[in-house]
């Protein structure tokens, strides 16, 4: 027993109790990813050398490395994989039984799953989001919209009672970059699932994951020419969009684009839906769960890493509760692991690119500039790569830039209301009309705001939550057409008489 | 006597020293919040310092019909000196037992910084008089407990009874011995009443507020131990009131164990990571705990036999 004692004694001196608990390095290992050197454009069924001859390189934003040399696209590249498309409409897909299409969804949405390791390390890699949000979100989501939608593909008329749904023909899609792969996946799903076939250019910076699909395409053994991947930058767009043989555009991107391929669209006949920017409100009432509420306010605005048009950039705080609520999310903030993307600890990742994240600077400046107060929690970015820290600003008004335009960044505005009629007011006081989300323990407080707000989506006690059968879009100038649930196949129908 | 409010809804307590608002508790949102602190992937240096904390904390419990003063007896042999072949290795933070067996583990454990807790009044239901509760309470301390841990009545709704319980407990151990208070919370069926059982039990005096008696299917789990520790930081930051947490019942294996760690981390801080203020009851979660620290240190897992079973 004695010695017992002297035992314990001297390891208690031993022990210091230490003053940080740094989580060791956890990274996901990248050796499943293989890339090639340099990719060419996916048409009918194969990769293509482009015609234009011109390449540029994708990298890694959280290390400034590349990672492959990809096609650019001109205009004779497109009009090649619309040339292919059509024809894998008018004489494979368009002719074959609608539980034929199911099938082959199927399969890719399974393959998806097999694979969903190798292309979150792609997601993380090329575009900077955390492993955990590409593992944990992109990469389930995106299988369950392609098994939502295969399981419709042979139930079309259920979908359109008393209406008779035909194919429109070839598609062409124009994705983002905030979520490569999921995009690539509401807008192909859909599409395929009704009997159209596609034409996708994925978005400048994010190429590798649609370029990694292609192989899930191989594998499921689509038939040539019913996927189609086109790479480029907005040149090659602007050529897809303005096709002749092209039945419908579907983007998701910028405002400022989505206007432009309007006016181009104009008079043209082609169909278009359009899902653009976001300034959304998040709306916390005074008897909400608080800390729940601080979740979702995280969640809301730096869930990859603010990438998100429908991030709830504009928090609506009522007055009595804003102290409690300010402290305690600036508590949170502090908590946010802040680096490498593929570690798997991290909460929040690299901005996509230079050029974004020069434009989130110039308008936190702005915020600065017009008199609104700033915080970051201290934080250790890597040296190399595009970084920005959580930040949020306070005393915040309605005019200010930080509270009209679109940041698509890690910055939150903060704004306070005294009434639910003064939230809804300031909170549809806005260009945009993506989302926004209440939170409130009253349920009939729920319904009421939801019918009042001009939002797409509106979130009751939870944020940027999505199912494949949920339809996702927005008003005003964010856009137009649903994507997702039953909605979503309405833009690739064609119903009588029309 | 001391009297208590009833608890009204969506109003703060008008208790001295002030507490926080009752507030709510959104289940699916308190979920995934768990869920996902319960994805961070601790390794290496940062696993080793976890699991060697995990044994710092710990309350070595055993509660049964079948205690003996033998059982007692190795339990505490165990839980000073967990691992004879590695002196590294501290001890556990205290062994928890019956009243009856306080006095066995007192004289075991003198001098070897290791506590003593023991359930009182009436573990693990409750259900006998306020009188029987003080009096074991008080023969317990009397025994050397320095530590002792009550169960509530919560569900009764008696919210003035039951805060009235906690206080007079309080009077008897005050200055001689912590009190942790048991929720019970496998029983509370809402997250909002493990919230403002939390918040009775602190109001009432709790110098810990502890999740479970263990002897129920459901025990700890990680959403309803987030929740108390978000009760705890609401106290802390309001009032500057420190108060421990105890997580018990169902906590088997190391994995687990840094699960909750990592939950006390990001949710208070490291400075709710000692034994002052934290605490893992379990009976059988060290040696896996050990069997962990030695595969980290050896880069190999060994035959259970290696490790004394008690």
């Amino acid at each position: 027993m004695i010695k017992d004692k002297r035992e314990v004694a001297r390891r208690g001196e031993a022990a210091a109790i230490p003053t940080a608990w740094e989580y060791a390095p956890a990274p996901e290992s990248r050796e499943i990813v293989h890339f090639e050197d340099r990719y060419g454009l996916y048409i009918g069924g194969q990769f293509l050398e482009p015609l234009s001859n011109e390449r540029y390189t994708t990298i890694d934003p959280a290390r400034e490395e590349p990672l492959a040399e990809i096609a650019q696209a001109g205009k004779a590249d497109v009009d090649r994989a619309v040339k292919a498309a059509r024809e894998a409409y008018a004489e494979r897909w368009s002719q074959l039984r609608p539980s034929e299409r199911a099938k082959y969804l199927f399969r890719i949405a399974r393959i998806l799953q097999e694979r969903s390791r190798e292309f979150a390390v792609v997601e993380s890699l090329n575009g900077g989001k955390p492993i955990r949000e590409s593992r944990d979100v992109d990469l389930p989501l995106a299988a369950a919209h392609f098994f939502y939608y295969a399981g419709w593909a042979d139930k079309l008329e259920y979908a359109f009672p008393n209406r008779t749904p035909r194919p429109i023909g070839v598609a062409g899609q124009i994705i983002p970059w905030n979520f490569p792969l999921l995009m690539l996946a509401w807008k192909i799903a859909p599409a395929l699932a009704a009997g159209n076939t596609v034409v996708l250019k994925p978005a400048e910076t994010t190429p590798l994951s649609a370029l990694l699909f292609c192989d899930v395409v191989r594998q499921a053994e689509l038939p040539p020419g019913v996927v189609n991947i086109v790479t480029g930058d907005g040149r090659t767009g602007a050529e897809l969009v303005s096709h002749p043989d092209v039945d419908k555009i579907a983007f998701t991107g910028s405002t400022e684009v989505g206007k432009a391929i309007q006016r181009t669209l104009a008079g043209s006949g082609k169909r278009l839906t359009l899902e653009l920017g976001g300034k959304a409100a998040n709306i916390i009432f005074d008897d909400a769960p608080l800390d729940q509420a601080v979740e979702g306010i995280i969640n809301g605005i730096y869930f990859n890493q603010g990438h998100v048009c429908c991030a709830g950039s504009r928090l609506f705080v009522e007055e009595s509760i804003y102290e409690t609520v300010i402290s305690k999310l600036k508590r949170r903030m502090k908590t946010l692991r802040v680096g490498d993307p593929l570690d798997k600890n991290t909460d929040v990742g690299a901005i996509n690119s230079k050029q974004q994240l020069d434009k989130i600077g110039s308008l936190v400046q702005s915020g600065i500039d017009e008199g609104a107060e700033i915080y970051q929690p201290p934080c250790k970015l890597p040296e190399r790569g595009y970084w920005f820290v959580p930040t949020v600003f306070t005393n915040v008004a309605q005019s200010y830039r930080i509270a009209q335009e679109e940041i698509f960044g890690p910055v939150l505005s903060v704004l306070t209301f005294r009434t639910p009629d003064e939230a809804i007011e300031k909170a549809n006081n806005t260009p945009y009309g993506l989302s926004a989300g209440v939170w409130t323990e009253k349920g009939s407080r729920i319904l009421a705001m939801a019918q009042k707000l001009r939002a797409g989506v509106v979130w009751a006690n939870t944020y940027n939550r999505f199912d494949p059968a949920s339809p996702f879009g927005g008003y005003k100038e964010s856009g137009f057409g649903r994507e997702g649930g039953r909605h979503g196949l309405e833009p690739y129908v064609a119903l009588d008489g029309s | 006597m001391a009297t208590a409010p009833v608890l009204p809804g969506g109003f703060e307590l008008p208790l001295e020293p002030r507490l926080p608002r009752l507030g709510s508790i959104d289940a699916v949102a308190l979920e995934e919040r768990a869920a996902t602190l319960a994805t961070r992937s601790i390794k290496k240096g940062s696993k080793v310092f976890a699991l060697d904390l995990a044994i710092r904390v710990m309350d070595l419990t055993t509660l049964e019909g079948a205690d003996t003063p033998g059982k007692v007896a190795a339990l505490t042999s165990k839980g000073i000196r967990p691992d004879p072949s590695d002196p590294n290795i501290p001890s556990v933070a205290a062994i928890c037992v019956y009243p009856n067996l306080v006095a066995y583990a007192v004289e075991r454990t003198r001098g070897t910084g290791v506590k003593v807790a023991a359930v009182a009044t009436s573990f693990p239901s409750g259900q006998s008089s306020l009188d029987v509760k003080l009096l074991e309470t008080r023969e317990v301390i009397d025994a050397g407990a320095d530590e002792v841990d009550m169960v509530i009545a919560f569900l009764s709704g008696r919210y003035a009874q039951v805060y009235d319980e906690i206080v007079r407990v309080k009077e008897v151990c005050a200055g001689r011995a912590h009190l942790k208070v048991i929720l019970e919370t496998g029983e509370l069926g809402t997250y909002d009443n493990v919230r403002r059982a939390s918040l009775l039990a602190i109001a009432g005096g709790a110098d810990f507020i502890k999740t479970s008696t263990g002897k129920l299917p459901s025990s700890a789990t990680l959403p309803v131990t987030l929740c108390m520790l978000e009760a705890i930081r609401d106290v802390h930051e309001e009032t500057g009131r420190v108060v421990g947490m105890k997580a018990a019942g169902g906590i088997r294996q190391a994995k687990q164990a840094v699960q909750y760690l990592v939950q006390v981390h990001e949710t208070l801080g490291l400075a709710w990571l000692t034994p002052d203020r934290y605490r893992l009851g379990a009976s059988t979660l060290l040696n896996d705990v050990l069997m962990q620290i030695r595969k980290e240190r050896t880069g190999r897992y060994q035959n259970p036999d290696y490790f004394t079973v008690d």
